[in-house]
Protein backbone atom coordinates (compact mmCIF):
# COMPACT_ATOMS: atom_id res chain seq x y z
CA UNK A 1 0.00 0.00 0.00
CA UNK A 2 2.56 2.85 1.14
CA UNK A 3 5.27 1.46 -1.50
CA UNK A 4 2.38 1.94 -4.08
CA UNK A 5 1.46 5.14 -2.99
CA UNK A 6 4.72 6.64 -3.51
CA UNK A 7 5.46 4.83 -6.89
CA UNK A 8 2.54 6.99 -7.76
CA UNK A 9 4.32 9.99 -6.16
CA UNK A 10 7.29 9.63 -8.11
CA UNK A 11 5.18 8.90 -11.02
CA UNK A 12 3.62 12.62 -10.34
CA UNK A 13 6.16 14.53 -10.09
CA UNK A 14 7.82 12.82 -13.22
CA UNK A 15 5.12 14.04 -15.08
CA UNK A 16 5.32 18.08 -13.46
CA UNK A 17 8.70 17.97 -14.49
CA UNK A 18 8.39 16.44 -18.00
CA UNK A 19 5.62 19.10 -18.92
CA UNK A 20 7.52 22.29 -17.77
CA UNK A 21 10.90 20.73 -19.02
CA UNK A 22 10.85 22.31 -22.36
CA UNK A 23 9.81 25.94 -21.12
CA UNK A 24 12.16 25.91 -18.63
CA UNK A 25 14.77 24.69 -20.43
CA UNK A 26 14.43 26.83 -23.22
CA UNK A 27 13.53 29.89 -20.78
CA UNK A 28 17.62 29.17 -19.12
CA UNK A 29 19.07 28.96 -22.59
CA UNK A 30 18.03 32.21 -23.77
CA UNK A 31 17.06 34.39 -21.01
CA UNK A 32 18.67 33.33 -17.66
CA UNK A 33 21.91 32.33 -19.09
CA UNK A 34 21.64 35.69 -21.30
CA UNK A 35 21.68 37.38 -17.79
CA UNK A 36 24.94 35.94 -16.50
CA UNK A 37 26.15 36.70 -19.85
CA UNK A 38 25.24 40.57 -20.10
CA UNK A 39 27.13 40.89 -16.54
CA UNK A 40 29.96 39.00 -17.97
CA UNK A 41 30.61 40.53 -21.13
CA UNK A 42 30.32 43.84 -19.73
CA UNK A 43 33.71 43.06 -17.68
CA UNK A 44 35.38 42.19 -20.98
CA UNK A 45 36.40 43.70 -24.08
CA UNK A 46 34.68 41.86 -27.05
CA UNK A 47 36.38 41.71 -30.26
CA UNK A 48 36.40 40.25 -33.49
CA UNK A 49 35.20 36.54 -33.46
CA UNK A 50 33.69 36.87 -30.23
CA UNK A 51 37.25 37.06 -28.63
CA UNK A 52 37.25 38.25 -24.78
CA UNK A 53 39.86 39.88 -22.78
CA UNK A 54 39.27 40.97 -18.98
CA UNK A 55 39.48 44.79 -19.34
CA UNK A 56 37.93 44.94 -15.55
CA UNK A 57 35.59 47.79 -14.90
CA UNK A 58 37.07 49.71 -17.92
CA UNK A 59 33.50 49.47 -19.46
CA UNK A 60 31.89 50.81 -16.66
CA UNK A 61 33.99 53.87 -16.18
CA UNK A 62 34.28 54.93 -19.73
CA UNK A 63 30.36 54.61 -20.19
CA UNK A 64 30.46 57.27 -16.59
CA UNK A 65 32.67 59.57 -18.72
CA UNK A 66 31.11 58.90 -22.07
CA UNK A 67 29.08 61.98 -22.97
CA UNK A 68 27.01 60.33 -25.79
CA UNK A 69 25.64 57.70 -23.13
CA UNK A 70 24.48 60.45 -21.23
CA UNK A 71 23.17 62.58 -23.75
CA UNK A 72 20.95 59.23 -24.35
CA UNK A 73 20.29 58.83 -21.24
CA UNK A 74 18.71 62.27 -20.81
CA UNK A 75 16.65 62.31 -23.99
CA UNK A 76 15.43 58.89 -22.74
CA UNK A 77 14.04 60.61 -19.65
CA UNK A 78 12.71 63.18 -21.81
CA UNK A 79 10.82 60.62 -23.78
CA UNK A 80 9.10 59.03 -20.56
CA UNK A 81 8.45 63.10 -19.39
CA UNK A 82 6.31 63.39 -21.91
CA UNK A 83 5.36 60.17 -23.20
CA UNK A 84 4.43 58.41 -20.29
CA UNK A 85 2.12 61.38 -18.70
CA UNK A 86 0.40 62.24 -22.37
CA UNK A 87 -0.43 58.41 -22.52
CA UNK A 88 -1.74 58.25 -19.32
CA UNK A 89 -3.97 61.60 -19.30
CA UNK A 90 -5.33 61.41 -22.80
CA UNK A 91 -6.09 57.50 -22.59
CA UNK A 92 -7.71 58.17 -19.19
CA UNK A 93 -9.89 60.56 -20.84
CA UNK A 94 -10.73 59.09 -23.59
CA UNK A 95 -11.35 55.90 -21.46
CA UNK A 96 -13.97 58.17 -19.30
CA UNK A 97 -15.81 59.71 -21.94
CA UNK A 98 -16.95 55.79 -23.61
CA UNK A 99 -17.64 54.97 -20.18
CA UNK A 100 -20.30 57.35 -20.23
CA UNK A 101 -23.39 55.43 -21.73
CA UNK A 102 -22.99 57.15 -25.26
CA UNK A 103 -24.04 55.51 -28.55
CA UNK A 104 -21.02 53.61 -30.45
CA UNK A 105 -19.05 53.25 -28.36
CA UNK A 106 -17.65 49.77 -29.64
CA UNK A 107 -16.99 51.49 -32.97
CA UNK A 108 -15.03 53.75 -30.91
CA UNK A 109 -13.24 51.08 -29.23
CA UNK A 110 -12.32 49.48 -32.48
CA UNK A 111 -11.02 52.52 -33.81
CA UNK A 112 -8.71 53.71 -31.40
CA UNK A 113 -7.38 50.15 -31.14
CA UNK A 114 -6.33 50.42 -34.90
CA UNK A 115 -2.53 51.73 -34.23
CA UNK A 116 -2.05 49.28 -31.45
CA UNK A 117 -2.01 46.26 -33.97
CA UNK A 118 0.18 48.82 -36.80
CA UNK A 119 3.66 47.92 -37.40
CA UNK A 120 5.66 49.95 -35.11
CA UNK A 121 8.17 50.34 -38.41
CA UNK A 122 5.02 51.19 -40.86
CA UNK A 123 3.51 53.86 -38.20
CA UNK A 124 7.09 55.71 -38.29
CA UNK A 125 7.32 55.37 -42.09
CA UNK A 126 3.98 56.95 -41.91
CA UNK A 127 4.79 59.82 -39.43
CA UNK A 128 8.25 60.71 -40.96
CA UNK A 129 6.22 60.81 -44.20
CA UNK A 130 3.70 63.33 -42.73
CA UNK A 131 6.63 65.18 -41.06
CA UNK A 132 8.22 65.96 -44.08
CA UNK A 133 10.00 69.32 -43.65
CA UNK A 134 9.43 70.15 -47.70
CA UNK A 135 6.45 67.92 -48.50
CA UNK A 136 4.77 66.62 -45.63
CA UNK A 137 1.38 67.57 -45.03
CA UNK A 138 1.46 68.71 -41.69
CA UNK A 139 3.76 71.54 -42.98
CA UNK A 140 1.37 72.49 -45.46
CA UNK A 141 -1.70 72.44 -42.57
CA UNK A 142 0.78 74.48 -40.41
CA UNK A 143 0.91 77.19 -43.95
CA UNK A 144 -2.73 77.03 -44.35
CA UNK A 145 -3.05 78.36 -40.62
CA UNK A 146 -0.44 81.02 -41.44
CA UNK A 147 2.35 78.94 -39.22
CA UNK A 148 5.75 78.55 -40.25
CA UNK A 149 7.13 75.11 -41.67
CA UNK A 150 8.64 73.27 -39.02
CA UNK A 151 11.29 71.10 -39.65
CA UNK A 152 10.00 68.46 -37.37
CA UNK A 153 12.60 65.53 -37.75
CA UNK A 154 15.53 67.36 -38.82
CA UNK A 155 16.05 70.14 -36.37
CA UNK A 156 17.49 69.43 -33.23
CA UNK A 157 15.04 71.32 -31.10
CA UNK A 158 11.94 69.58 -32.50
CA UNK A 159 13.19 65.70 -33.34
CA UNK A 160 12.32 64.51 -29.74
CA UNK A 161 9.34 65.71 -29.24
CA UNK A 162 7.94 65.13 -32.64
CA UNK A 163 9.20 61.14 -32.06
CA UNK A 164 7.67 61.36 -28.73
CA UNK A 165 4.35 62.70 -30.90
CA UNK A 166 4.39 59.54 -32.53
CA UNK A 167 4.83 56.87 -29.82
CA UNK A 168 1.84 58.71 -28.27
CA UNK A 169 -0.40 58.07 -30.69
CA UNK A 170 0.42 55.22 -30.98
CA UNK A 171 0.12 53.38 -27.75
CA UNK A 172 -3.18 55.91 -26.73
CA UNK A 173 -5.30 53.34 -28.11
CA UNK A 174 -3.98 50.08 -26.53
CA UNK A 175 -3.68 51.53 -22.95
CA UNK A 176 -7.27 53.29 -23.08
CA UNK A 177 -8.51 49.58 -23.71
CA UNK A 178 -6.95 48.48 -20.69
CA UNK A 179 -8.48 51.58 -18.31
CA UNK A 180 -11.42 51.22 -19.92
CA UNK A 181 -12.07 47.63 -18.49
CA UNK A 182 -10.47 48.77 -15.49
CA UNK A 183 -13.48 51.43 -15.07
CA UNK A 184 -16.41 49.12 -16.07
CA UNK A 185 -14.45 47.02 -12.96
CA UNK A 186 -16.05 49.07 -11.07
CA UNK A 187 -19.29 48.76 -9.41
CA UNK A 188 -22.39 50.19 -10.37
CA UNK A 189 -23.58 50.86 -7.26
CA UNK A 190 -20.96 53.87 -6.79
CA UNK A 191 -22.36 55.35 -9.24
CA UNK A 192 -26.15 55.07 -8.35
CA UNK A 193 -25.38 56.39 -4.77
CA UNK A 194 -23.96 59.13 -6.48
CA UNK A 195 -26.18 60.10 -8.83
CA UNK A 196 -29.32 60.09 -5.80
CA UNK A 197 -26.93 62.94 -4.64
CA UNK A 198 -27.14 64.90 -7.14
CA UNK A 199 -23.30 64.07 -8.20
CA UNK A 200 -22.81 65.68 -11.74
CA UNK A 201 -20.72 63.80 -14.16
CA UNK A 202 -16.96 65.63 -13.20
CA UNK A 203 -17.36 65.29 -9.47
CA UNK A 204 -18.42 61.07 -10.26
CA UNK A 205 -15.18 61.40 -12.01
CA UNK A 206 -13.21 62.65 -9.40
CA UNK A 207 -14.60 60.86 -6.57
CA UNK A 208 -15.34 57.99 -7.92
CA UNK A 209 -13.86 56.78 -11.16
CA UNK A 210 -10.06 58.30 -10.62
CA UNK A 211 -9.97 56.85 -7.38
CA UNK A 212 -10.88 53.45 -8.17
CA UNK A 213 -9.37 53.13 -11.70
CA UNK A 214 -5.65 53.66 -9.88
CA UNK A 215 -4.70 50.26 -9.87
CA UNK A 216 -5.04 49.91 -13.51
CA UNK A 217 -3.39 53.06 -13.84
CA UNK A 218 -0.65 52.35 -11.88
CA UNK A 219 -0.12 48.99 -14.42
CA UNK A 220 -0.58 51.17 -17.13
CA UNK A 221 1.85 53.51 -15.83
CA UNK A 222 4.65 50.83 -15.10
CA UNK A 223 4.06 49.17 -18.59
CA UNK A 224 4.38 52.56 -20.40
CA UNK A 225 7.34 53.34 -18.77
CA UNK A 226 9.47 50.60 -19.07
CA UNK A 227 8.06 50.90 -22.58
CA UNK A 228 9.01 54.03 -23.05
CA UNK A 229 12.41 53.40 -21.75
CA UNK A 230 12.97 50.63 -24.47
CA UNK A 231 11.75 52.73 -27.62
CA UNK A 232 13.51 51.57 -30.30
CA UNK A 233 11.21 51.58 -33.48
CA UNK A 234 10.06 54.61 -34.11
CA UNK A 235 13.94 56.61 -33.36
CA UNK A 236 15.67 54.18 -35.38
CA UNK A 237 13.23 54.33 -37.99
CA UNK A 238 13.18 58.25 -38.07
CA UNK A 239 16.13 59.75 -37.61
CA UNK A 240 19.08 58.20 -40.10
CA UNK A 241 22.33 57.44 -38.49
CA UNK A 242 24.06 60.82 -40.57
CA UNK A 243 21.28 62.95 -39.30
CA UNK A 244 21.74 66.10 -37.52
CA UNK A 245 19.64 65.05 -34.85
CA UNK A 246 20.78 61.46 -34.64
CA UNK A 247 22.44 62.17 -30.83
CA UNK A 248 19.65 64.68 -29.64
CA UNK A 249 17.34 61.90 -30.38
CA UNK A 250 18.64 58.59 -29.65
CA UNK A 251 17.23 56.57 -26.86
CA UNK A 252 19.36 54.90 -24.95
CA UNK A 253 18.62 51.47 -25.89
CA UNK A 254 18.93 52.80 -29.71
CA UNK A 255 22.91 53.83 -28.33
CA UNK A 256 23.30 50.39 -26.82
CA UNK A 257 21.89 49.05 -30.38
CA UNK A 258 24.37 50.70 -32.32
CA UNK A 259 27.48 49.83 -30.15
CA UNK A 260 26.00 46.32 -30.30
CA UNK A 261 25.53 46.18 -33.31
CA UNK A 262 26.82 48.55 -35.76
CA UNK A 263 29.80 49.89 -33.93
CA UNK A 264 30.47 46.27 -32.89
CA UNK A 265 31.79 47.20 -29.28
CA UNK A 266 30.09 44.32 -27.70
CA UNK A 267 31.58 44.43 -23.68
CA UNK A 268 30.65 48.01 -23.89
CA UNK A 269 26.89 47.04 -24.60
CA UNK A 270 27.16 45.36 -22.01
CA UNK A 271 27.75 47.61 -19.11
CA UNK A 272 25.20 49.83 -21.31
CA UNK A 273 22.48 46.97 -20.92
CA UNK A 274 23.61 46.51 -17.01
CA UNK A 275 23.35 50.30 -16.45
CA UNK A 276 19.60 50.29 -18.40
CA UNK A 277 18.22 47.34 -16.15
CA UNK A 278 19.74 49.27 -13.13
CA UNK A 279 18.04 52.33 -13.95
CA UNK A 280 14.44 50.48 -15.07
CA UNK A 281 14.51 48.10 -11.87
CA UNK A 282 15.55 51.36 -9.09
CA UNK A 283 12.36 53.08 -11.07
CA UNK A 284 10.08 49.86 -10.71
CA UNK A 285 11.28 49.57 -7.23
CA UNK A 286 10.57 53.08 -6.48
CA UNK A 287 7.03 53.12 -8.10
CA UNK A 288 6.10 49.71 -6.04
CA UNK A 289 6.84 51.58 -2.97
CA UNK A 290 5.09 55.07 -4.11
CA UNK A 291 1.72 53.01 -4.99
CA UNK A 292 0.62 52.78 -1.27
CA UNK A 293 0.25 56.48 -1.60
CA UNK A 294 -2.10 57.08 -4.24
CA UNK A 295 -3.25 53.57 -5.65
CA UNK A 296 -6.16 51.93 -3.71
CA UNK A 297 -6.98 48.49 -3.73
CA UNK A 298 -10.44 47.79 -2.84
CA UNK B 1 -32.65 74.30 -19.33
CA UNK B 2 -31.16 71.35 -16.93
CA UNK B 3 -32.29 68.77 -20.06
CA UNK B 4 -30.66 71.26 -22.33
CA UNK B 5 -27.11 71.54 -20.05
CA UNK B 6 -27.27 67.46 -20.44
CA UNK B 7 -27.19 67.45 -24.44
CA UNK B 8 -24.49 69.86 -24.70
CA UNK B 9 -22.47 67.46 -22.28
CA UNK B 10 -22.77 64.68 -25.33
CA UNK B 11 -22.09 67.54 -28.11
CA UNK B 12 -18.81 68.09 -26.29
CA UNK B 13 -17.90 64.43 -25.63
CA UNK B 14 -19.25 63.47 -29.25
CA UNK B 15 -16.84 66.22 -30.21
CA UNK B 16 -14.08 65.32 -28.51
CA UNK B 17 -14.16 61.53 -29.62
CA UNK B 18 -14.53 62.24 -33.12
CA UNK B 19 -11.77 64.31 -33.25
CA UNK B 20 -9.58 61.38 -31.65
CA UNK B 21 -10.67 59.34 -34.72
CA UNK B 22 -9.89 61.81 -37.22
CA UNK B 23 -6.60 61.88 -35.84
CA UNK B 24 -5.99 58.28 -35.12
CA UNK B 25 -7.16 57.45 -38.79
CA UNK B 26 -6.08 59.99 -40.98
CA UNK B 27 -2.51 58.61 -41.05
CA UNK B 28 -3.80 55.92 -42.44
CA UNK B 29 -5.94 57.23 -45.21
CA UNK B 30 -2.98 59.61 -46.25
CA UNK B 31 -0.19 56.26 -46.09
CA UNK B 32 -2.91 54.57 -48.79
CA UNK B 33 -3.68 58.03 -50.83
CA UNK B 34 0.39 58.37 -51.07
CA UNK B 35 0.49 55.09 -51.87
CA UNK B 36 -1.39 55.41 -55.23
CA UNK B 37 0.08 58.31 -56.39
CA UNK B 38 2.56 59.09 -58.82
CA UNK B 39 5.94 60.52 -57.49
CA UNK B 40 5.24 63.70 -58.59
CA UNK B 41 1.93 63.89 -57.19
CA UNK B 42 3.13 63.20 -54.02
CA UNK B 43 5.89 65.90 -53.65
CA UNK B 44 3.45 68.70 -55.28
CA UNK B 45 3.15 71.81 -53.16
CA UNK B 46 0.36 72.18 -52.56
CA UNK B 47 -0.50 68.47 -52.21
CA UNK B 48 -3.05 66.85 -54.35
CA UNK B 49 -5.20 64.81 -52.06
CA UNK B 50 -6.53 62.58 -55.06
CA UNK B 51 -4.34 60.85 -56.93
CA UNK B 52 -5.35 61.53 -60.78
CA UNK B 53 -5.16 58.08 -61.89
CA UNK B 54 -4.84 55.34 -59.47
CA UNK B 55 -1.35 53.75 -59.76
CA UNK B 56 -1.12 50.39 -58.46
CA UNK B 57 2.16 49.80 -59.99
CA UNK B 58 3.73 51.15 -57.43
CA UNK B 59 1.98 47.70 -55.62
CA UNK B 60 3.92 45.24 -57.68
CA UNK B 61 7.16 47.80 -57.89
CA UNK B 62 7.50 47.21 -54.04
CA UNK B 63 8.10 43.26 -55.61
CA UNK B 64 10.53 44.29 -57.89
CA UNK B 65 12.69 46.13 -55.44
CA UNK B 66 12.77 44.25 -52.32
CA UNK B 67 12.15 40.24 -51.96
CA UNK B 68 8.85 41.54 -50.67
CA UNK B 69 7.12 37.97 -51.22
CA UNK B 70 9.79 36.04 -49.08
CA UNK B 71 9.63 38.76 -46.44
CA UNK B 72 5.56 38.51 -46.53
CA UNK B 73 6.55 34.73 -45.91
CA UNK B 74 8.98 34.72 -43.59
CA UNK B 75 6.56 37.21 -41.19
CA UNK B 76 4.24 34.55 -41.44
CA UNK B 77 5.76 31.44 -41.22
CA UNK B 78 7.78 33.13 -38.20
CA UNK B 79 4.36 34.62 -36.26
CA UNK B 80 2.62 30.72 -36.68
CA UNK B 81 5.73 28.81 -35.65
CA UNK B 82 5.88 31.75 -32.23
CA UNK B 83 2.03 31.41 -31.67
CA UNK B 84 1.58 27.84 -31.82
CA UNK B 85 4.81 26.75 -30.37
CA UNK B 86 4.81 29.33 -27.43
CA UNK B 87 1.25 28.42 -26.73
CA UNK B 88 1.91 24.57 -26.49
CA UNK B 89 4.90 25.18 -24.56
CA UNK B 90 3.79 27.93 -21.96
CA UNK B 91 0.22 26.06 -21.60
CA UNK B 92 1.68 22.39 -20.97
CA UNK B 93 4.25 24.16 -18.49
CA UNK B 94 1.21 26.41 -16.39
CA UNK B 95 -0.98 23.08 -16.41
CA UNK B 96 1.95 21.23 -14.35
CA UNK B 97 2.61 24.76 -12.70
CA UNK B 98 -1.00 24.81 -11.94
CA UNK B 99 -2.25 21.37 -11.12
CA UNK B 100 0.80 18.78 -10.42
CA UNK B 101 2.23 18.92 -7.00
CA UNK B 102 6.30 18.10 -7.50
CA UNK B 103 8.33 19.27 -5.26
CA UNK B 104 10.21 22.74 -6.15
CA UNK B 105 7.32 23.48 -8.52
CA UNK B 106 6.66 26.83 -6.19
CA UNK B 107 10.36 27.89 -6.23
CA UNK B 108 10.73 27.56 -9.90
CA UNK B 109 8.00 29.34 -10.98
CA UNK B 110 9.30 32.47 -8.99
CA UNK B 111 12.29 32.26 -10.43
CA UNK B 112 10.55 31.72 -13.78
CA UNK B 113 8.44 35.03 -13.45
CA UNK B 114 11.67 36.96 -12.36
CA UNK B 115 12.34 37.61 -16.39
CA UNK B 116 9.41 39.59 -16.14
CA UNK B 117 11.32 42.28 -14.89
CA UNK B 118 13.97 42.69 -16.93
CA UNK B 119 14.00 44.67 -19.80
CA UNK B 120 13.99 42.53 -23.48
CA UNK B 121 16.82 44.50 -24.90
CA UNK B 122 18.45 43.22 -21.79
CA UNK B 123 18.78 39.41 -23.04
CA UNK B 124 19.05 40.32 -26.75
CA UNK B 125 23.05 40.49 -26.96
CA UNK B 126 23.43 36.86 -25.69
CA UNK B 127 20.36 35.54 -27.58
CA UNK B 128 21.97 37.15 -30.43
CA UNK B 129 25.62 35.36 -29.66
CA UNK B 130 24.14 31.89 -29.09
CA UNK B 131 22.11 32.30 -32.34
CA UNK B 132 25.16 32.70 -33.95
CA UNK B 133 26.95 30.21 -32.46
CA UNK B 134 24.12 27.69 -33.30
CA UNK B 135 25.02 29.24 -37.11
CA UNK B 136 21.62 30.11 -37.41
CA UNK B 137 21.84 33.89 -38.35
CA UNK B 138 20.59 34.62 -41.69
CA UNK B 139 17.81 31.80 -41.04
CA UNK B 140 14.01 31.77 -40.78
CA UNK B 141 14.15 29.43 -37.01
CA UNK B 142 16.26 32.53 -35.92
CA UNK B 143 13.37 34.89 -36.50
CA UNK B 144 11.48 32.82 -34.17
CA UNK B 145 13.58 30.44 -31.96
CA UNK B 146 13.93 33.02 -28.60
CA UNK B 147 10.33 33.88 -28.86
CA UNK B 148 9.16 30.32 -28.65
CA UNK B 149 9.64 30.58 -24.44
CA UNK B 150 7.54 32.87 -22.33
CA UNK B 151 7.50 33.22 -18.80
CA UNK B 152 4.33 36.11 -19.06
CA UNK B 153 2.49 33.17 -21.23
CA UNK B 154 3.22 30.50 -19.16
CA UNK B 155 1.71 33.10 -16.01
CA UNK B 156 -1.24 34.31 -17.46
CA UNK B 157 -2.25 30.05 -18.64
CA UNK B 158 -1.82 29.35 -15.24
CA UNK B 159 -4.54 31.47 -13.63
CA UNK B 160 -6.71 29.88 -16.09
CA UNK B 161 -5.89 26.57 -15.61
CA UNK B 162 -6.34 26.72 -11.55
CA UNK B 163 -9.78 28.30 -11.48
CA UNK B 164 -11.10 24.95 -12.75
CA UNK B 165 -12.62 22.30 -11.02
CA UNK B 166 -10.69 19.24 -9.31
CA UNK B 167 -13.65 16.93 -10.00
CA UNK B 168 -13.08 17.12 -14.29
CA UNK B 169 -9.21 15.94 -13.20
CA UNK B 170 -10.62 13.03 -10.27
CA UNK B 171 -12.96 11.91 -13.37
CA UNK B 172 -10.42 11.92 -15.88
CA UNK B 173 -8.32 9.71 -13.49
CA UNK B 174 -10.46 7.33 -12.79
CA UNK B 175 -11.10 6.63 -16.37
CA UNK B 176 -7.00 5.86 -16.65
CA UNK B 177 -5.97 9.49 -17.70
CA UNK B 178 -2.37 10.11 -17.50
CA UNK B 179 -1.71 14.15 -16.59
CA UNK B 180 -0.58 14.92 -20.72
CA UNK B 181 -4.06 13.23 -21.60
CA UNK B 182 -6.08 15.51 -19.34
CA UNK B 183 -4.21 18.10 -19.97
CA UNK B 184 -4.56 18.09 -24.05
CA UNK B 185 -7.89 16.34 -23.66
CA UNK B 186 -9.78 18.09 -21.18
CA UNK B 187 -8.18 21.13 -19.94
CA UNK B 188 -7.27 22.50 -22.59
CA UNK B 189 -10.34 23.15 -24.48
CA UNK B 190 -11.88 24.52 -21.19
CA UNK B 191 -8.92 27.60 -21.03
CA UNK B 192 -9.71 28.26 -24.92
CA UNK B 193 -10.23 32.38 -23.72
CA UNK B 194 -6.80 32.20 -22.05
CA UNK B 195 -5.39 30.91 -25.13
CA UNK B 196 -6.76 33.17 -27.63
CA UNK B 197 -5.77 35.88 -25.68
CA UNK B 198 -2.14 35.01 -25.43
CA UNK B 199 -2.30 34.06 -28.82
CA UNK B 200 -3.46 37.32 -29.80
CA UNK B 201 -0.79 39.20 -27.73
CA UNK B 202 2.25 36.67 -29.19
CA UNK B 203 0.51 37.25 -32.82
CA UNK B 204 1.12 41.13 -32.12
CA UNK B 205 4.11 40.76 -31.26
CA UNK B 206 5.80 38.41 -33.65
CA UNK B 207 4.47 40.61 -36.73
CA UNK B 208 5.27 43.72 -35.58
CA UNK B 209 8.96 43.20 -33.86
CA UNK B 210 11.59 44.88 -35.56
CA UNK B 211 14.83 44.78 -33.42
CA UNK B 212 15.65 40.97 -33.07
CA UNK B 213 14.78 40.01 -37.34
CA UNK B 214 17.00 43.69 -38.08
CA UNK B 215 19.84 41.92 -36.08
CA UNK B 216 19.81 38.03 -36.60
CA UNK B 217 18.64 38.23 -40.51
CA UNK B 218 20.26 41.12 -42.54
CA UNK B 219 20.13 39.26 -45.84
CA UNK B 220 17.10 40.40 -47.61
CA UNK B 221 16.14 37.25 -48.02
CA UNK B 222 15.87 36.29 -45.03
CA UNK B 223 14.07 39.07 -43.56
CA UNK B 224 10.89 39.90 -42.27
CA UNK B 225 8.13 42.51 -43.43
CA UNK B 226 9.29 45.11 -40.50
CA UNK B 227 13.43 44.84 -41.58
CA UNK B 228 11.99 44.88 -45.08
CA UNK B 229 10.36 48.34 -44.64
CA UNK B 230 13.90 49.20 -42.50
CA UNK B 231 15.66 48.11 -45.43
CA UNK B 232 13.68 49.61 -48.20
CA UNK B 233 13.48 52.72 -46.55
CA UNK B 234 16.86 53.06 -46.30
CA UNK B 235 17.41 52.53 -49.75
CA UNK B 236 14.19 54.33 -51.60
CA UNK B 237 14.12 56.96 -48.67
CA UNK B 238 12.64 59.65 -51.18
CA UNK B 239 10.27 57.47 -53.36
CA UNK B 240 7.50 57.79 -51.27
CA UNK B 241 4.16 55.96 -53.04
CA UNK B 242 6.28 53.09 -53.31
CA UNK B 243 7.60 53.23 -49.45
CA UNK B 244 4.12 53.86 -48.42
CA UNK B 245 2.78 50.70 -50.95
CA UNK B 246 4.71 48.61 -49.23
CA UNK B 247 3.83 49.96 -45.90
CA UNK B 248 0.18 49.43 -46.36
CA UNK B 249 0.91 45.57 -47.66
CA UNK B 250 2.67 45.23 -44.48
CA UNK B 251 -0.05 46.27 -42.23
CA UNK B 252 -2.85 45.14 -43.78
CA UNK B 253 -2.48 41.06 -42.57
CA UNK B 254 -2.86 42.39 -38.68
CA UNK B 255 -5.53 45.32 -39.62
CA UNK B 256 -7.65 42.43 -41.71
CA UNK B 257 -7.56 39.99 -38.23
CA UNK B 258 -8.11 42.80 -36.30
CA UNK B 259 -11.33 43.24 -38.50
CA UNK B 260 -12.26 39.67 -38.05
CA UNK B 261 -11.59 39.01 -34.43
CA UNK B 262 -11.57 42.69 -33.00
CA UNK B 263 -14.06 41.31 -29.70
CA UNK B 264 -11.12 38.64 -28.95
CA UNK B 265 -7.75 41.32 -29.85
CA UNK B 266 -9.61 43.81 -27.19
CA UNK B 267 -10.79 41.34 -24.80
CA UNK B 268 -6.95 39.70 -24.65
CA UNK B 269 -5.51 43.01 -24.22
CA UNK B 270 -7.92 43.93 -21.24
CA UNK B 271 -7.63 40.73 -19.95
CA UNK B 272 -3.53 41.36 -19.82
CA UNK B 273 -4.28 44.36 -17.55
CA UNK B 274 -6.48 42.47 -15.84
CA UNK B 275 -4.80 39.54 -15.12
CA UNK B 276 -1.26 40.66 -15.42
Amino acid sequence: MNRGKKKSHAKEYAWGYAMIAPLVLGLGVFYFYPVFKVFFDSFHDVGAFNKRKWVGLANYQKMFQDPVMWQSLGNTVKYVLIIVPAVLIISLVLASLLNTGIKGRSFFRVVYFIPAVTMGAAIAMIWRWMYNGDYGILNYILNLLGLESVQFLSNTKTALVSISMVSVWSTTGYNMIILLAGIQGISKSYYEAASIDGANGINQFRHITLPLVTPTLFFVMITTLIGTFQTFDTIYMMINKNSIAMESTQSMVVYFYRNAFEYSKKGYASALAVFLFVIIMVITVFQMKMQNKWVNYE
Amino acid sequence: MRERKIKWGYVIIYLVLIVGILITVLPFIWMFLTSLKSQSEAVKVPPVIFPSVLRFENYSNVFTKIPFARMYLNTIISAVVTVVMQLFLCSMAAYAFGRINFPGRNVIFAVLLAVLMVPSSFFILPQYLIIQNMGLLNTIPALFIPNLFSAFGTFLLRQFFMALPDELEDAARLDGCNHFMIYSRIMLPLIRSGLVALGILTLRFAWNDLMWPLIVNTSTEKMTLSAGLSFMQGQYATDYPTMMAGAVMAVLPLLVMFAIFQKQFIEGVAMSGIKG
